[in-house]
């Protein structure tokens, strides 16, 4: 088990610029007339940067707003505040002919092979759909042919062109899933638990097509997931959300080895091992009750409510994602430190 | 290779009583319009009081059906467990009339699922579904049963439980809708449970909590559990043996920690080497090529070796029985001493 590690490749400028987007979705009352009675901050003021041939891993609990985030970017909801720009163009104020031009750009890899292929398409169809939409994009000689080398790219008999969904296993329909987000020739795609789906011997096989992808062509990834362990694996840089909002983002060895956010070292600490030798010597830290509703998440420091170290600052002050005296990576916790050897 | 033998269980001895629930040879098949499915092909494993055993696979290895069998809730049709034997305390449930059988089911052998959502009747108070069990199989008043409704729900850590009687599922947390169905597992006091993935649809946070709760529970109830999951994690946080399930074969049975330590059968091999790595970043990925095998068409012989990396002319004529390595483990491989053996990757 002692391959070399993946070496941090190069990273070139930044390609997708996030600054303090925030969706909240109304909630209302009302049969006929609606009134709006309070929001579900689902994003809450996030801002990162992705940079070229680089992924970033977004990690955080259900309903963290990891997910909205990754809408947000594809443009499938509309922001309630914030600027994004991808490659230098305006993300959110872009429309019409500007905004396909956009999308063409940033592609999506969904989490349910089950769900986000047409059963009623053939694989060449739906992998050629790209083509349709946007025609500016489609190859200038055969389309099949195109689609025929996508399918061969991400490890599929191309000769499979005409065969339906229901005719692949799951992880060969997450890679039907990988070849059409590829078909447009995306620079930046997002994973939205690309792999969470799939078996545990599936899951590497994907994993590793998806480095190896990103290897070949330089695609940057935005990678979502709840699985810590699949995330230190093919990020160079992680997120950690909690209730809307980004409470520590750092290079995978900052978050893995040198976390100072209390809810990052919680995270990481329950996370269970494969290793039954572990069991003594691992102080795990125990978290008591559940992530408090994204409508009404309490004051200050969201995490406050759940966190051992929370004093009153904590509840009147906002703690700001920014780097700390324990360690130079941003970590939204007044009292941000190195967790003790254990 | 000369200690080829038959072992129906395999680690630990027998006691003198038997063992607590002990499953021989069993065979269960689906039979579907488009054909027939070999389910089971032939599981034997046992369970003594206290213990946890963790039947670990990956979906269609048959660690499910195993355990709807052991609870006699499997559809059928298509289901039909075609030979061998569930025996509990030393009757065989499968031979059990129905009327017995429900006297263990619940109230010798509970079982909780991975859904608690779907487990959960949405249209009823979950004091009200809690308290049905005592209601209906100990004949509880409504009073008494709502009392120790209220118990359950303290014993299993919900909070101000007097207050939450009346809510309905839907008003509960995932976390605490699972403690809602292990209350009602718990409410008959069985001597076995069985847990079908019960912490795969909660977040990493809430999974530490019901694991623990599970744990602590068992110690203080004396309670032998059967723990179903994919989580190699999960099963080396909490199980004392181990049971690796592919094809409705049991491939591999040890102790936890020997088999972390050196897995002895080349598919759990690989699944220790495909899963990336919390604490430590990991090189590529080590894979185990292709796909599991349809249960219509099992391949002959071993029925991994189209994707195993040790596969020689033998595998793909012999089905490998049971190898017995030291220390109450086996393997079904042909070469499982060199697999274990080998520390290469």
């Amino acid at each position: 088990m002692t391959a070399p590690a993946r070496p941090t490749k190069v990273r070139g400028e930044t390609i997708l610029d996030v600054n303090h987007v925030v969706k909240h979705f109304p909630i209302t009352q009302g049969v006929l007339f609606k009134r709006k009675v309070g929001a579900v901050k689902a994003v809450d003021g996030v801002s990162f940067q992705l940079r070229r041939g680089e992924t970033l891993g977004i990690v955080g609990e259900s309903g963290c707003g990891k997910s909205t985030l990754a809408r947000l970017l594809m443009r499938l909801e509309r922001p309630t505040a914030g600027r994004a720009t991808l490659a230098g163009q305006d993300l959110f104020a872009a429309s019409g002919g500007e905004l396909r031009r956009i999308r063409r750009n940033m592609q999506m890899v969904m989490q349910d092979p089950y769900t986000s292929l047409n059963p009623r398409m053939t694989v060449g169809d739906i992998i050629g759909e790209p083509f349709e939409i946007h025609p500016a994009a489609a190859p200038k000689g055969s389309r099949h042919r195109r689609v025929q080398e996508l399918l061969d790219v991400v490890g599929l008999n191309p000769e499979h062109i005409n065969r339906y969904p229901h005719q692949f296993s799951g992880g060969q329909r997450q890679r039907i899933g990988i070849a059409r987000a590829l078909a447009l020739r995306p620079e930046v795609i997002v994973c939205d638990e690309p792999v969470s789906a799939l078996d545990v011997s599936i899951q590497a096989q994907v994993i590793n097509l998806l480095e190896e992808l990103q290897d070949e062509l330089g695609l940057s990834y935005i990678f979502i997931a709840h699985d810590l362990s699949v995330v230190r694996h093919i990020a160079d840089r992680v997120a950690v959300m909690y209730l809307g909002r980004i409470v520590e983002i750092g290079t995978e060895d900052q978050i893995y080895e040198r976390a100072t956010h209390p809810y990052t070292q919680a995270l990481l600490s329950a996370a269970p091992l494969p290793d039954p030798d572990a069991r003594e010597h691992r102080s795990i830290i125990r978290l008591t009750g559940d992530v408090p509703s994204p409508a009404n998440p309490p004051s200050g420091c969201h995490f406050r409510t759940r966190c051992w170290k929370a004093q009153e600052i904590c509840a009147t002050q906002d703690p700001q994602a920014v780097p700390r005296a324990a360690d130079p990576h941003p970590s939204a916790c007044h009292f941000a430190e190195l967790r003790p050897q254990h | 290779m000369s200690q080829h033998a038959v072992q129906p269980t395999p680690a630990s001895p027998t006691p003198p009583g038997g063992h607590l629930l002990e499953l021989r040879d069993l065979h269960i098949e689906f039979r579907t319009g488009e054909g027939v499915a070999e389910v089971i092909n032939g599981v034997s494993y046992h369970l003594d009081p206290g213990e946890t055993l963790a039947v670990l696979g990956e979906s269609g290895s048959g660690k499910s059906v195993t355990a709807q069998a052991i609870m006699g809730i499997l559809d059928s049709p298509p289901a039909h467990v075609t030979s061998g034997q569930i025996r509990y305390q030393g009757r065989d449930l499968l031979t059990l009339p129905e009327e017995q059988r429900r006297q263990v089911r619940g109230k010798e052998i509970a079982m909780i699922f991975q859904d608690a959502l779907s487990a959960l009747n949405p249209v009823f108070p979950v004091g009200w579904q809690i308290g049905e069990t005592l209601r209906q199989r100990l004949g509880m008043s409504r009073s008494d049963a709502r009392r120790r409704s209220v118990e359950l729900m303290d014993l299993v850590q919900i909070p101000a439980a007097a207050n939450r009687l009346g809510d309905y599922p839907h008003q509960f947390s995932g976390g605490m809708r699972q403690r809602v169905m292990i209350a009602m597992a718990l409410a008959m006091e069985p001597k076995v449970l069985i847990a079908d993935e019960p912490t795969t649809a909660l977040d990493v946070t809430v999974q530490a909590q019901i694991m623990d709760l599970l744990a602590d529970l068992q110690r203080n109830l004396d309670m032998a559990m059967i723990l179903i999951t994919h989580d190699l994690g999960v099963v080396a946080d909490v199980a004392d043996r181990i049971a690796v399930m592919y094809a409705g074969r049991i491939v591999e049975h040890a102790d936890v920690r020997s088999l972390y330590r050196a897995p002895a059968h080349p598919y759990t091999k690989g699944l220790l080497e495909s899963i990336p790595r919390l604490d430590q970043r990991s090189g590529k990925l080590t894979t185990i090529p292709g796909l599991p095998p349809n249960l219509m068409d099992i391949p002959g012989g071993c029925p991994f070796h189209p994707r195993c990396r040790y596969v020689q002319q033998v595998c793909l004529d012999v089905v490998p029985h049971d190898l017995v390595l030291g220390d109450g483990r086996t393997s079904a491989c042909h070469f499982a001493q060199e697999v274990r053996d080998d520390r290469a990757r």
